[in-house]
């Protein structure tokens, strides 16, 4: 066991863990209004709105999120119109990329867990707002979504975390976070253990604090206060 | 599709060759993690509170840790750790180890964490009282175990451990890091040769689309068997 290298690396570990926030943070905020907006598409009675947002979710469920990430880095690429567009100058960033990719990644997942969210929601209590003279915008908005979000915490919390763990593939796109950093020190000091431990702890950390706020989140929004 | 034509011209026999590569990852790392979650299932359920933890301290580690790190960790320490233990018997040469082992069992002991929990989960929601009904018909452990548990918590189990399978199987695109030809690593290196990466990592994706479905139909059909009778 090698102490020394163990503190030493700490605070660069440290450093590369404020790039895994922000890429949990910002595929977090736009992959949540992706889910929302795509369960609210498959709840749609229209066939053809309904199998498109099925096959979104589908087809980003059933690939590796390694995939989408290079489809997205090294393929987008290739279309030369693209290069031309505005987009481009999102699209060569590898921080974006990966960013667009996860947001499309979490966005197929939330939509799944808002949809059984929303349909596990009694026809009763839609049925009660309706009969007090309540507009269906109104109770799709305050009745509706409260208790879908309230419904889809547990899985959602599940979710977090797999998101965590999601963004460590940033490291195949050229971008240091917490990962990259210790593949980094890894494949220099030759030392997997150590850097383990410590880039491990700090991840665990992290799923600690996610895990203890869906918790708190639950009790609070919990029906029987 | 030029690029896929099988043989010297095309990428359609590599790709195919790189498709078994990742069913066989998959199957093997699967099997390991069965082996893993038949030691750490029953700590998890002991009595005891040291079992307990080490059966937990497992579960949340591998499960709170993202797959990439596991795989660095053996890709880098693996051979370490092997030629450590090969230098207590008094042998220093230097061992590598295949990249199919180490991936199938870094993915292997991941899969086992999640395997662990399924398996966990389904022996807790059997009723108690078919345990106590056994015992009292004088059926000994093992017939217990294979007889009467076994069954019913693979009905249990089997719907969760079809999520198990697909996680394992996207996870091994994680491996191709180590150099290991399967799906992932081939399209990379097609894509590098023919400057075309958008045509061969969708293809890839198409691939892993369709390994996923196959897997779903498979195990839907199993599903339908253990659930006779309910």
């Amino acid at each position: 066991m090698d102490f020394d290298l163990m503190i030493t690396s700490f605070p660069k570990l440290l450093g590369a863990t404020v790039i895994t926030l922000k890429l949990l943070s910002a595929s977090l905020f736009f992959g949540l209004f992706l889910g929302l907006f795509f369960a609210i598409l498959r709840l749609n009675k229209n066939i053809f709105i309904n199998k498109f947002a099925y096959g979104y979710s589908y087809i980003f469920r059933g690939t590796p999120l390694l995939v989408q990430i290079f489809i997205i880095y090294f393929g987008l690429g290739q279309i030369e119109y693209l290069r031309t567009t505005f987009l481009w100058v999102i699209l060569k960033e590898p921080y974006w990329c990966a960013i667009i990719a996860f947001t499309l990644n979490t966005g197929a997942y939330t939509s799944e867990i808002l949809r059984s969210a929303f349909q596990t929601i009694k026809p009763g209590i839609i049925e009660a707002g309706k009969s007090l003279g309540i507009s269906n915008k109104i109770i799709f908005y305050k009745i509706q979504i409260p208790i879908a979000i309230r419904q889809s915490l547990p899985a959602y919390g599940n979710e977090i975390i797999l998101m965590m763990k999601g963004t460590s593939l940033a490291s195949t796109v050229t971008l240091m976070d917490l990962t990259g950093v210790a593949k980094y020190i890894i494949s220099t000091t030759f030392k997997p253990i150590e850097v383990f431990i410590v880039a491990g702890g700090i991840y665990l950390f992290m799923t600690f604090i996610i895990h203890n706020v869906i918790k708190y989140l639950e009790k609070k929004y919990s029906f029987q206060q | 599709m030029e690029l896929l034509a099988f043989g010297k011209t095309g990428w359609g026999d590599e790709l195919f060759y790189a498709t078994l590569m990742t069913i066989a990852v998959s199957i093997t790392a699967m099997l390991v993690g069965f082996l893993f979650a038949l030691i750490f299932t029953p700590l998890k359920l002991s009595k005891y509170k040291t079992l307990n933890l080490i059966g937990n301290f497992y579960t949340t580690v591998i499960r709170g840790v993202p797959e990439l790190l596991v795989i660095y960790l053996f890709f880098f320490g693996g051979s370490g750790a092997i030629m450590y233990v090969a230098s207590i018997f008094g042998y220093y040469e230097y061992i590598e180890i295949n990249a199919f082992i180490t991936g199938a069992m870094a993915i292997g002991i991941i899969s086992g964490a999640y395997s662990t929990e399924v398996f966990r989960g389904a022996i807790q929601s059997i009723d108690k009282g078919q345990f106590e009904a056994a015992k009292v018909l004088g059926i000994n452990k093992f017939g217990q175990f294979y007889k009467i548990i076994l069954p019913q918590m693979l009905r249990l189990a089997i719907p969760n451990l079809s999520n198990v399978w697909q996680i394992t199987l996207k996870d091994t695109s994680l491996i191709s890091v180590t150099g290991l030809v399967e799906i992932m690593r081939q399209s990379y290196i097609a894509a590098g040769s023919t400057r075309d990466p958008l045509f061969f990592y969708s293809f890839a994706a198409v691939l892993y689309l369709l390994l996923t479905y196959m897997s779903m139909k498979l195990i839907n059909k199993l599903e339908v068997r253990y659930s006779r009778g309910y």
